[in-house]
This record gives C-alpha cells, structure tokens and sequence, in this order.
C-alpha cells in the first residue's frame, strides 16, 4: 500500500524559443530557462536538468552557471545534468563546479554522465571522437575516486597526474547523486552496473519497450557485481497541452524541421507525418493531453522498472507559452495522475 | 535451417538484435564482442538467450555465414584469415559519431562495402541489414507475404552469395531486395533517401530507381566520372 517512489522531471537543451513569430535571442533563452525551472518547482516537479550542447539553437554550453542561476531562486527542486559529456570534460573541473553547485544549492545537485548524441563538443576540445570510449572510462574512473577518495594520487593519460591533492569546496560525503546515461549500447549499461551508478536510458525513437532487455541487464550485471539496488529513469521528448490533437500538431511544427536538420547531418531518413504518429502512439515521443501523457509514462514504470521519468519539454522553435503550459500540466495534472495510476496498480497486485 | 551457424562479429546494438532474428528463424548463432569472451556473457545470455559467445577468430572459423556488426572504422580487426572463402554479410556503415571523422570511410568514389571486399578478398562480401534502423530490425520481422513487410536492400557481386543472403534475409522476417552489385551498394549508404527508412519492397525499389537524381546520387555519379577521366564507365 506503500506509496510507489515515483521522480518526475524535465531536461531542457536550452532550445532557441519563439514568441509570436520571434526568435528569443541567445540571452533571453538563459534567463528563460532560470524562469521555467522556478515554474517546474512552483507546480512540484521532483528534477530539472540541463543538457551539454555546442551549436545554434542551443544555449546549454555552460550547464553549471545555468543551475548555479536556478539554485539560488529555488529551494527544493533538485539540479541535475541531461547529459554532462564527460568525455570532453575535465573531472576535475566537473568535481569543483558540482561540489560549488551542491554547496550553493544546500545539497541538490547530481548528474548525469554520458556520451550525449551530439559530439560537438570532441573538435572544439581538441579531442578526437574515436577515442570516446577509452576517454570515457578513464574519466569516470577518475571523478567517481575524486567523490569518494580526498586526498587523492591518481595518474592516467586523461590529464595532469594529482598527487595528494584535495579539491575545495569539498564534496558531500560519498558524492553527489551520479547517474549513467546510456543510449542502447550494452557494454554501457554493463559500466553503469560495474560502478553501481543508477541507470538513465536515453529513448528518443522507437518502441521503449524494447529497452526492457537492457533494464533486465542492467539488474542481472548489479547482482553479478555484488552492488546494490539502483534505481533506473527514462529521458525522452515530449509536450504536454490540453488536447492530444493540439499537443500533436504544436510539436509537429517545430520538431519536424529539427528532425530533418539531424537526418541532413547523419544522413538519416527523416520521419514522415505517417511515422511520427506512430511515434505518438507506441514509440518514444511523449506529446498528448495529461491523460495520454501519464497513462504512457505509467505504462514505462511497469515495462521498465523506472521510477524517474524525464521529459524533454523543449525543442528548437517551440513557443515560450507552449513550453511553460506544458511544465505547468505536467507537475499539476500528469504526475499526479501517474501516482495515482501506479497507486492503484500497486494495490491491485 | 538449423544446421546453418551464423556468426556474427560485433556485440553493440545491431549484433544483439541480429542475433535474436537469426535465432527466432532457427539458425545457431555464434558472436563475439571486441574484448574477452567474458564481456559478452552476461550481455548474450540476457538479451540474445540461446546465442553462444565467443572470440572473433572462433566465431569466423565455426560459422557458415559471418555477419559484420563492428563499428565500421574498426574493420581492420576483423580476422581476415578465418573468413577465407565464406560469405560475409556487411551490415556496418560509416558513422561518424562513432568512427570519427574518416575520408577514407566517406568517399563517395566507393561503397564501404567495396571496401570490406578489397579487404577480406577471398570471402564473398554481401552488403545487407545496414540501411534500416536496428530498432526498426528488433520490431519489425513478419511472415512472408506480410502487405506491411519491412524489405531490406541487399547488394553483392556474387551471384549465389546474394541468393543465400536473400534467402536468410526472408528467413528472419523481412523482404530481401536486390539492389544490384557492391559498388551500386552506396545507394544504401548514409546519405542516400533509404537510410534510415523503414519502407516496404515497392518503396525500396523506387527509391533505388530515383536515386541518380537524389543530390546525393548526382555527387556519386559526378565524382566517379570524375575519377574515370570523364568518361562514363562500366
């Protein structure tokens, strides 16, 4: 009868809006963001987290001074990354802008770590993106010891070697909370499992459910490497508005022409109406009414196991209004109804 | 069908895929990820149950049939020797995300399945799976006859190769499509109107017919007549 643990929060890229046919500047944008986070914990939501992007249409580059800005005009939502490219960072860089961010915000700050599915970030660091993995794996190494470890000796090929060295301000006890963000590839979920990180997948096209394999997986790979339980989310797209026809067509007009940009770059198909609809329907977008809303990302928390659920609320060229009346139901009508649905799941088990 | 082992190097998002296909239509399935054996194990039993894992030598030298499923840029790591003679199924393509940016892999003069066939010279290199989306391959197989049957463009230059590819193409689910030799196989490379698109085999042929006028198609075309001194070959 125990109520089901249940986070429901939104990641933002920092997307370019419109207002009336205008395109918000560059700085308007940042402040924008500051303002619907204070609006995401004004209508209760649990999480707001900040993406790493380098291109125009996104404002995300500096995901650290964004939620440094929201800590200090919220008190209880908690500060989080969507992804941080841990790949082109340096950890030790990281650890002082999070320990600085966990500090100001009295203890809301986490993470998420990943490889995110834009790589501009490798050429403007000087750094070549076929050595993803292998700068990943170091890295994560490095900062999870930075979390737990002070003093720390460390020497690797990543950066300068540390010899005794403390960062300041120091760190919570044990860290902050640091998810993995994975995008399907199953030596990854096996990582996240091997440090004992908690889960987030990545699901921005096709059936969600066929990541219950890797949901299995990643349970299977805790158990093997003696760690404990963690928790696993969900990051996907969507728009809340009041009718699932309204919330349709509304996304439609500004994630069309994202999608074809993204398919003239990798040299994708782009999705026709026909295919978006069915991504509405069975696949990863997460745009309709409350109801259909929550009724899908209830559906996650039993095919999935999750018990966060992010939502990407913005996408380049969406209304300001649109996007502060999607937040607005989000906290007020879906996620009330999500506990709501898994409350009464839970009791007719 | 059970007696042929199908081998598949690579254990990421395609291989894994593949592999649960090939094992639902009855074929044995060997696979191997780029690291020990050990890597794997936990990863095939749960998500390809029934697939046996092992190194990238054994799975070449055991199997009938090799499907590549490696990132493209690390073809070099295929084993050369133990594919000798076999029928191997290119399913890679250049992905610059994962490979990095590489020109040798983005030539518009050669397919990247010429490319496997000039390395791997004694197997007979058939292009196939690279063209539709592996979540799209994981929901897509139906019975043949199926009006909402996804096809597959295949490409290869030797005649009984693509027979035996179309027919384990159908095997597990979806409408093989000959699209012609290796060198024609750019037409399902990134870049051009099928990558990506899940269409069924009435789509799939139109769109290999319109592809000479595709943008794309025309830069292929400009720069292999190029590269021929300006006179149309073949």
């Amino acid at each position: 009868m125990s109520a089901v643990p249940f986070e429901l929060g939104l990641n933002t890229f920092g997307d370019v809006p419109t207002e009336n046919g205008r395109t918000f500047t560059d700085a308007e944008t940042v402040r924008l963001i500051v303002e619907e986070a204070k609006l995401a914990e004004a209508v209760g939501l649990d999480v707001f987290s900040v993406g790493e992007h380098y291109r125009e249409g996104f404002v995300d580059s500096a995901g650290a001074v964004i939620l440094a800005g929201i800590a200090s005009v919220t008190d209880r939502i908690r500060l989080g990354t969507a992804v941080t490219v841990l790949s082109t960072n340096d950890p030790v860089r990281l650890y002082n802008e999070f320990s600085t961010l966990d500090a100001l915000s009295g203890g809301r700050a986490q993470l998420v770590l990943g490889r995110a599915s834009q790589t501009q970030s490798f050429p403007l660091f000087g750094y070549d993106l076929a050595d993803y993995e292998a700068l990943f794996e170091e890295k994560l190494e490095l900062f999870m010891r930075l979390q737990r470890e002070s003093p720390i000796t460390w020497s690797g090929t990543v950066r300068a070697p540390l010899v005794d060295v403390t960062l300041h301000p120091t760190m919570r006890a044990g860290g902050i909370p640091t998810w993995i963000g994975v995008g399907g590839s199953p030596n990854s979920v096996i990582r996240a499992a091997q440090y004992g990180l908690p889960l987030m997948l990545a699901i921005i096209g096709g059936e969600p459910e066929r990541f219950a394999g890797h949901v299995d997986l990643y349970f299977r790979a805790l158990e093997q490497f003696g760690k404990p339980l963690q928790p696993v989310g969900q990051h996907s797209l969507g728009l809340v508005a009041d009718t699932d026809d309204e919330a349709a067509e509304t996304w439609w007009t500004s994630w069309k022409p994202m999608i074809e940009m993204m398919g003239k770059e990798r040299g994708f198909y782009p999705p026709t109406r026909e295919r978006y609809q069915s991504e509405l329907l069975t696949g990863a977008l997460f745009v309709g009414s409350p109801e259909t809303v929550a009724q899908k990302i209830a559906r996650m928390v039993r095919e999935l196991r999750i018990s966060r659920f992010d939502l990407k609320y913005d996408v380049p060229g969406l209304s300001r209004s649109a996007r502060a009346h999607s937040i607005e139901l989000l906290g007020t009508v879906v996620a009330p109804r999500v506990r709501e649905i898994l409350a009464e799941e839970s009791v007719n088990v | 069908m059970s007696d042929v082992t199908v081998g598949i190097l690579g254990a990421g998002k395609v291989g894994t895929v593949l592999g649960r296909l090939l094992l639902a239509a009855g074929y044995r399935v060997l696979i191997a990820g780029s690291g020990p054996v050990s890597r794997i194990e936990l990863t095939i039993e749960v998500l390809v149950p029934g697939a046996v894992t092992a190194t990238a030598d054994v799975v070449a030298r055991e199997s009938d049939i090799v499907v590549l499923a490696l990132p493209l840029g690390k073809y070099r790591s295929i084993p050369r020797s133990q594919l000798e003679g076999k029928l191997v199924i290119d399913a890679m393509n250049y992905w610059w995300e994962i490979d990095g940016i590489r020109d040798d892999l983005d030539d518009p003069r050669v397919s990247t399945s010429e490319i496997i066939q000039d390395f791997l010279p004694t197997s007979r290199v058939v292009k196939a799976f690279n063209h539709v989306g592996y979540h799209d391959l994981d929901a897509g197989p139906r019975p043949a006859g199926s009006v909402d049957r996804t096809a597959i463009g295949i490409a290869g230059d030797d005649d009984a190769g693509l027979a035996r590819v179309a027919q384990l193409v159908d095997a597990v689910g979806f409408d093989p499509v000959p699209i012609g030799s290796l060198r024609d196989s750019i037409s399902l490379q990134p870049g051009s109107s099928l990558f990506g698109a899940n269409f069924t085999a009435d789509a799939v042929r139109t769109a290999i017919d319109d592809f000479p006028a595709t943008p794309r198609g025309q830069l292929v075309a400009a720069t292999r007549a190029h590269e021929s001194g300006g006179v149309a070959d073949d």
